[in-house]
C-alpha cells in the first residue's frame, strides 16, 4: 500500500464519535482473537484424550498409531488443495486481467458479476455436480489417460471406474475457488497506478509488454495473498470433498485411481455422524491438526507478501 | 480469514438465516398442531418421550413418530440420530427413555447391570424391530441379476477378481454373457451399520474375507461413496460398478442373488424376515431380551442372510413409573402391524413375522 505522507497534526482534538469508534474498533479486534484463542483451546482439550488413550480402545484407529492414521488425511488434504490452486491461478489471473485489461466496460461489468455468483453456489451443489455429472462425464478420459500414459505415475492405472478420483475433488475445489482468487485479483489490478501504465504504452509497450512489466509486477503480493485464501478455503472445504472424492486408500500420487488418499474435512464429516467417546476426540484432533496447518500456511503468506512488498512497483 | 476475504460470505450467513426462519416457522406450524403440554388427548395419554440411537432407523422413526403422534395428540415422541454407540451410551447415563441400536448390549455390557433410568437388577427389554434388507446392487448393460455365493462377493469387493468376465462369476451364470469389463466394487466411505452386516455376511460365510466385521470398511483401496445415496448413485453413473445399499434404494440397478445352500436367493421382505426367525435367540437372555445370533450362515430355504437387524432398547421396570405407559405404547405402536406398515412405507423394511410379534407383544406388555 502507498504511504500517504500526511503533514503531521498539531495536537487532535477527540471528540465523542472518535473514542467510541475506536473503542468499538479495539472491541472488534479483541473479539476476534479471543474466537479464535477459544477455538483453539477447545481443539487442545478435547484432543487431550486422543494422547493420553490406548489407540487401541479408538475405534476408528483400530490399534495403529495416531500419526500413521493422519499422515494420509494430511497429504490428502494438501495435495489435493495444491493441485486444485494449480489450475484456479492461472485461470484467475487470466479472467482478472480480462476484466479489468481487455473487455469492454459493460462485458466486463457482466462477466464480474457472474464470477461472484459462483461465489455464492452451496458447496452441497457443487459436491452434487461433481459426483453426478463431472465425475462421469470425464472418466473416459480418465480411462485413456491411464491407458496411454500410464508410465507416468500420476496416471497410474487403473482408472476408476466412476471418475470420483482426487483429481476431479481437485477441479471442483478449483472451481469453487476461483471466485475468490478472481475477485480479489481484478480489484488489485484495477488498482496499478494509471501514470505506470501510460508511462509503458509510452515507451512503445504493447499491452501485453504493459501488463507484464507495469500491471503484474505491482499485483504480485495481491496474487499472492488471493491464492492463499483460496487455498484456506480449498483446505477446508468439506462437503464438496466428502461428496465427490473416493476416499479408499493411502498416500500415493496417481490421480485417477478409485484409492485416494482422503482430507482431513471430509474424513471428521463422514465419521462424525456415528462416532461415540474417544472416537469423536480423535476426529477433533484431527481437526487441530488441520486448524495448525491453516495458520501455517497464513503465516507462510504473510512472509512472503511482506517479503515482496519493496519490489511491487507501487512506491 | 474467510469472512474478510471476501464480500461474498454474507450470501452464506443470509443463506443460513433464511434456513433457520424457515425451520422456526415450521416448528412453531408443527408446535400449534399440538395441544398445550399436560393437555388431555382421546388416548389420555400425555408427556414427552425421549430416544435416540441407530441412524439406520431414522426414516422408519421419524414416520412413526408422526403417526403416533397423531393418534395421540398429548403424547410428544423424540428419535434423534446420534448413532447406535452414542444411544446405548445415553440410555446407560439415562438421557434416552428407550434407544435404537444396531446390535443388541452384550452380555459383558448386561452384567455390569447400570442402566441409570431401570430398577436395578431387572432384565432389558431388547425387540428387532427394524428389519432391512441390504442388497447388492450392480450396474452392467443388459443385465439385471446375477447369481453369486460369498466367496465370489468377498473377492470381488476386496479386489482380487477385478474383470466381470472372470471365471468365478461366469461359472455361476450360465447363459449370462458377462463383458471384458473392469469390475469397480463401490463401498460406504462413512462408518455405517449398514457395512458392519454386509462385511458380518461376509466374514461368516468365507474365508477369503480375512477382516473382522466392522461399521467400517476394513480394507485399503476400492471406490468409496458417502452415505446410501452417495454409493446408489456412484454405482448408478458409473458403468461396471457394484455396490451395497439398503435394498429400498436398490431401483432400477441390477441385484445379486446370494447362494444360500443350493440355491440363489433374491432380495425380498418375506426372505430377509425369515432369517430372523431362523436364527437362534442370544443365550442365558430373559425371556423379554430378545436379542437373536443372526446366523448368516444359514442354508434353510427361502432365507436371504444379508439384512440389517436393529434393536428397540427400552427397561422392563422403570425408575420413573409415569413414563411407563408411554414407552408401551409407542414401543407397541412401532411393532403392531399398522406400525411394520409405516416402517415398510418410509423405509422399505422387511415386517417382522407373526412368531416374533407375539414374543415381541410379550416383552411389551411386561414392561413397568
Amino acid at each position: 500500500m502507498p504511504d500517504t505522507a500526511a503533514p503531521a497534526r498539531a495536537k487532535p482534538r477527540l471528540r465523542p464519535g472518535d473514542r467510541v469508534f475506536s473503542g468499538s474498533a479495539l472491541a472488534a479486534g479483541t473479539l476476534i482473537l479471543a474466537i479464535l484463542a477459544g477455538v483453539a483451546a477447545f481443539l487442545i482439550i478435547e484432543s487431550v484424550p486422543v494422547v493420553t488413550t490406548d489407540p487401541k480402545d479408538i475405534n476408528i484407529l483400530d490399534g495403529q498409531p495416531f500419526w500413521s492414521y493422519v499422515a494420509p488425511l494430511v497429504f490428502g488434504t494438501l495435495w489435493s488443495s495444491a493441485i486444485a490452486l494449480l489450475m484456479a491461478v492461472p485461470v484467475s489471473i487470466g479472467i482478472a486481467l480480462f476484466i479489468s485489461h481487455y473487455a469492454p466496460r459493460r462485458l466486463a461489468q457482466g462477466l464480474g458479476y457472474i464470477i461472484d455468483l459462483l461465489a455464492a453456489v452451496p458447496s452441497v451443489v457443487f459436491g452434487l455436480w461433481g459426483g453426478n455429472v463431472l465425475a462421469p462425464a470425464i472418466q473416459p478420459l480418465y480411462s485413456w489417460l491411464t491407458e496411454h500414459l500410464g508410465w507416468i505415475p500420476l496416471f497410474a492405472g487403473p482408472a476408476s471406474g466412476t471418475g470420483r478420483t482426487i483429481l476431479t475433488a481437485s477441479i471442483v475445489l478449483a472451481v469453487m475457488v476461483l471466485p475468490i482468487i478472481t475477485a480479489l485479483c481484478r480489484e488489485v489490478f484495477l488498482q496499478t497506478p494509471v501514470l505506470h501504465e501510460e508511462a509503458a504504452l509510452a515507451l512503445g509497450a504493447t499491452r501485453w509488454e504493459m501488463i507484464r512489466t507495469a500491471v503484474l509486477p505491482f499485483g504480485r503480493p495481491g496474487i499472492i495473498s488471493a491464492s492463499m485464501l483460496g487455498l484456506g478455503r480449498a483446505l477446508g472445504e468439506t462437503m464438496a470433498v466428502a461428496m465427490v472424492l473416493s476416499s479408499s486408500g493411502g498416500i500415493t500420487l496417481a490421480l485417477l485411481t478409485s484409492s485416494n488418499p482422503g482430507t482431513i474435512a471430509a474424513n471428521i464429516a463422514l465419521r462424525f455422524a456415528e462416532a461415540f467417546g474417544t472416537n469423536i476426540n480423535l476426529l477433533i484432533a484431527t481437526g487441530l491438526i488441520l486448524f495448525a496447518i491453516t495458520l501455517v500456511v497464513n503465516m507462510i503468506a504473510r512472509w512472503i507478501i511482506g517479503r515482496r512488498r519493496e519490489f511491487s512497483g507501487a512506491n | 480469514m474467510r469472512l474478510s476475504s471476501t464480500g461474498r460470505r454474507p450470501w452464506r450467513l443470509s443463506g443460513i438465516a433464511a434456513i433457520a426462519v424457515a425451520g422456526s416457522l415450521l416448528l412453531a406450524s408443527c408446535a400449534a398442531n399440538e395441544p398445550a403440554p399436560g393437555g388431555e388427548s382421546p388416548s389420555g395419554l400425555s408427556g414427552t418421550l425421549v430416544g435416540g440411537g441407530a441412524s439406520s432407523q431414522d426414516a422408519a422413526q421419524q414416520a412413526w413418530v408422526a403417526a403416533f403422534q397423531t393418534a395421540n395428540t398429548g403424547a410428544t415422541v423424540e428419535y434423534e440420530p446420534t448413532g447406535s454407540g452414542a444411544g446405548r451410551d445415553n440410555f446407560i447415563a439415562g438421557a434416552n427413555n428407550f434407544t435404537g441400536s444396531d446390535r443388541a448390549f452384550k452380555d459383558d455390557e448386561l452384567a455390569k447391570d447400570n442402566f441409570t433410568a431401570c430398577v436395578a437388577g431387572t432384565p432389558i427389554v431388547e425387540i428387532p424391530n427394524y428389519i432391512s434388507p441390504i442388497a447388492i446392487i450392480f450396474k452392467l448393460d443388459g443385465i439385471t441379476s446375477l447369481n453369486l455365493d460369498a466367496a465370489t462377493i468377498a473377492g470381488i469387493f476386496k479386489g482380487d477378481i477385478t474383470k466381470w468376465n472372470d471365471q468365478k462369476i461366469a461359472s455361476q451364470n450360465a447363459g449370462v454373457t458377462l463383458p471384458d469389463l473392469a469390475i469397480t466394487a463401490v463401498h460406504r466411505s462413512d462408518e455405517s451399520g449398514t457395512t458392519e452386516n454386509f462385511t458380518d455376511y461376509l466374514h461368516a460365510n468365507t474365508p477369503v474375507w480375512d477382516a473382522d466385521a466392522s461399521g467400517n470398511w476394513p480394507y485399503e483401496g476400492g471406490e468409496a461413496a458417502n452415505g446410501t445415496s452417495g454409493v446408489v448413485d456412484a454405482v448408478s453413473n458409473g458403468t461396471g460398478t457394484i455396490g451395497y445399499a439398503d435394498a429400498s434404494r436398490a431401483g432400477g440397478l441390477g441385484t445379486v442373488a446370494v447362494k444360500v445352500g443350493g440355491d440363489y436367493v433374491e432380495y425380498s421382505a418375506a426372505a430377509a424376515a425369515a432369517i430372523v426367525d431362523e436364527s437362534p435367540a442370544a443365550p442365558g437372555r430373559n425371556a423379554v431380551d430378545l436379542a437373536i445370533e443372526l446366523d448368516r450362515t444359514s442354508d434353510a430355504a427361502g432365507v436371504y442372510p444379508i439384512v440389517l437387524v436393529s434393536y428397540l432398547i427400552a427397561c422392563s421396570d422403570y425408575q420413573d413409573d409415569a413414563i411407563v405407559p408411554l414407552v408401551k405404547a409407542y414401543l407397541g405402536y412401532i411393532i403392531s402391524d399398522e406400525g411394520q406398515a409405516v416402517g415398510v412405507k418410509a423405509a422399505g423394511i422387511a415386517p417382522i413375522s407373526a412368531t416374533l410379534f407375539d414374543k415381541a407383544k410379550a416383552a411389551v406388555d411386561s414392561i413397568r
